[in-house]
């Protein structure tokens, strides 16, 4: 049984990383085994065309890319919150969920580019708003990061990382109208999923990667904020030992300087 | 409000003293951003159409590698002989500080961005076909510039790394004011056929954001 103090884990959490598991297990077998790959016929050519085995990609992409603005949401909740009560909670959460806000952007970046080289015929598209916004919030979260892992007082790199966090979330609307009026043209079809013909089982599948991603979420920031929460609690432990140690050594000086001075009297 | 800004005043006219009498802009800043230029002559081949054409985005990248040596000085004057603790013992408000010293940076943007467009015009051969537009995107441009990098020159100084850190905090936030500028410079300079004025009013309405955040946001630098 693991120490409720030293571990990040939990029968909660534990229970909560194995149903995640299982759920993964089981969107991968639906996404790439179960449902049908898109495959359309033109009405008047009869040509087969569709988004064909790279639609299987979506089930993945679509729910990490909801779950990353759900992240950075959390993020610039909890650092204005931060801002105004200074609560350590506040800044670990914000914290957390920055982290797995960049690794899901990252990943919907990776996800995103690969579907996108069979179906839009590139890696990667400049004109694209979406995309772009995506990359920049990518950017933007990975130099926040970089700010936490700076050596500085731990409650002024709270305080600058929660502003980071306001400006960069702030900072996106006017990228992305920026890059829209840049191109004025976007890739992503708003109706990619309107477009197929959403079928039951393309339906739940794509219902139960927001479901699973969005306990890969819970799971992951829950370890997450433990660790942020020890790694305090280690730094005001260390600190307070550090002052028990000082007080001990000045202490021992005293009684010795009182024991010199008594020795020496007589 | 007034005292903000006499104080804003004082602060800008400090900063610009210390450039005046240090040179920094003249002897460093300035010939790094006219070297920058002439490299991207280099990497293009020196092809004098190819880099009229391009002309807008490397003024504005230009401006934004300058802007982060101006910026980072800009802080690290405080820093030296705890300049800092001396300003924040002054009484003055965290935002007429802030305000004064985005001030000053504005204006030695300014000046680079005169000698960068003098630097575009004989060495890429760019002609100027709005001379209003560009010095209204030139000015609004350099509003959000300075006040968003004194922000983050702030918010990276006294953390480790600072050097290394700014850059990677400062320019993806300036993404837009790259992409509005190069457009609107697009048009002033004739190398593109888009609307420079819409694009001028999304960097007037970054300016006023970035100047409205950095006033309200300094404070809780200041309390470090």
């Amino acid at each position: 049984m693991a120490d409720r103090n030293t571990s990040t884990s939990s029968s909660g959490s534990r229970l909560l990383g194995v149903t995640t598991l299982v759920g993964l297990v089981g969107l991968l077998l639906f996404a790439f085994v179960l449902t049908e790959p898109d495959v359309r016929l033109h009405p008047t050519t009869g040509e087969e065309f569709g988004q064909f085995d790279a639609v299987r990609l979506l089930y993945l992409h679509v729910p990490m890319a909801v779950l990353t603005y759900v992240a950075f949401l959390t993020c610039a909740v909890a650092s204005a919150t931060y801002l105004v009560k200074r609560g350590p909670w506040w800044d670990v959460t914000a914290h957390a969920s920055a982290e797995v806000g960049t690794v899901f952007c990252g990943l919907v970046l990776v996800t995103g580019s690969i579907w996108g080289r069979p179906v839009w015929n590139t890696w990667w598209e400049w004109g694209d708003v979406r995309l772009m916004t995506t990359l920049v919030l990518f950017l933007l979260f990975t130099g926040y990061l970089a700010l936490r892992r700076t050596a500085a007082d731990p409650q002024r790199q709270a305080r600058r990382a929660a502003i980071v966090a306001l400006v960069a979330v702030l900072d996106i609307p006017l990228i992305n109208r920026s890059v829209e009026w840049w191109e004025n043209r976007t890739l992503h079809q708003q109706s990619t999923l309107a477009e197929l013909k959403i079928e039951d089982l393309t339906l739940f599948t794509l219902m139960l990667g927001f479901v699973v991603f969005g306990m890969v979420f819970a799971w992951l920031m829950l370890h997450r904020f433990r660790v942020g929460w020890l790694e305090q609690a280690l730094a005001r432990y260390e600190v307070e030992t550090a002052i028990a140690e000082r007080h001990a050594e000045i202490e021992t000086l005293d009684l010795d300087a009182a024991v010199g001075e008594t020795g020496g009297g007589t | 409000m007034r005292e903000m800004f006499s104080d804003a005043r004082l602060v800008a006219t400090k900063d610009l003293r210390i450039e005046a009498r240090s040179r920094v802009l003249v002897n460093q800043v300035a010939p790094f951003a006219l070297l920058v230029l002439v490299l991207f002559g280099f990497a293009l081949d020196a092809d004098q159409r190819t880099l009229r054409t391009f002309a807008p985005g490397l003024f504005w990248v230009t401006v934004l590698l300058a802007a982060l040596l101006a910026v980072a000085r800009s802080a690290s004057v405080e820093h030296s002989d705890d300049a800092h603790s001396g300003l924040r013992l002054s009484g003055m408000s965290p935002s007429s500080i802030f305000l004064g010293k985005a001030a000053a940076v504005f204006v030695q943007l300014m000046v680079l961005e005169v000698l960068l467009t003098l630097g575009i015009v004989v060495l890429y051969g760019s002609e100027i076909d709005d001379p209003v537009l560009m010095s209204l995107t030139a000015v609004a441009a350099a509003v959000a510039v300075a006040t968003m990098g004194t922000l983050y020159a702030a918010l990276a100084s006294g953390l480790g790394a600072r050097e290394t850190l700014l850059p990677i905090l400062l320019l993806p936030v300036l993404a837009p004011v790259l992409i509005g500028a190069t457009r609107a410079f697009d048009d002033a300079l004739g190398a593109a056929a888009v609307d420079g004025w819409a694009w001028l009013g999304l960097l007037a309405v970054f300016g006023l954001v970035a100047t409205v955040l950095g006033a309200l946001a300094h404070g809780a630098m200041i309390e470090d």
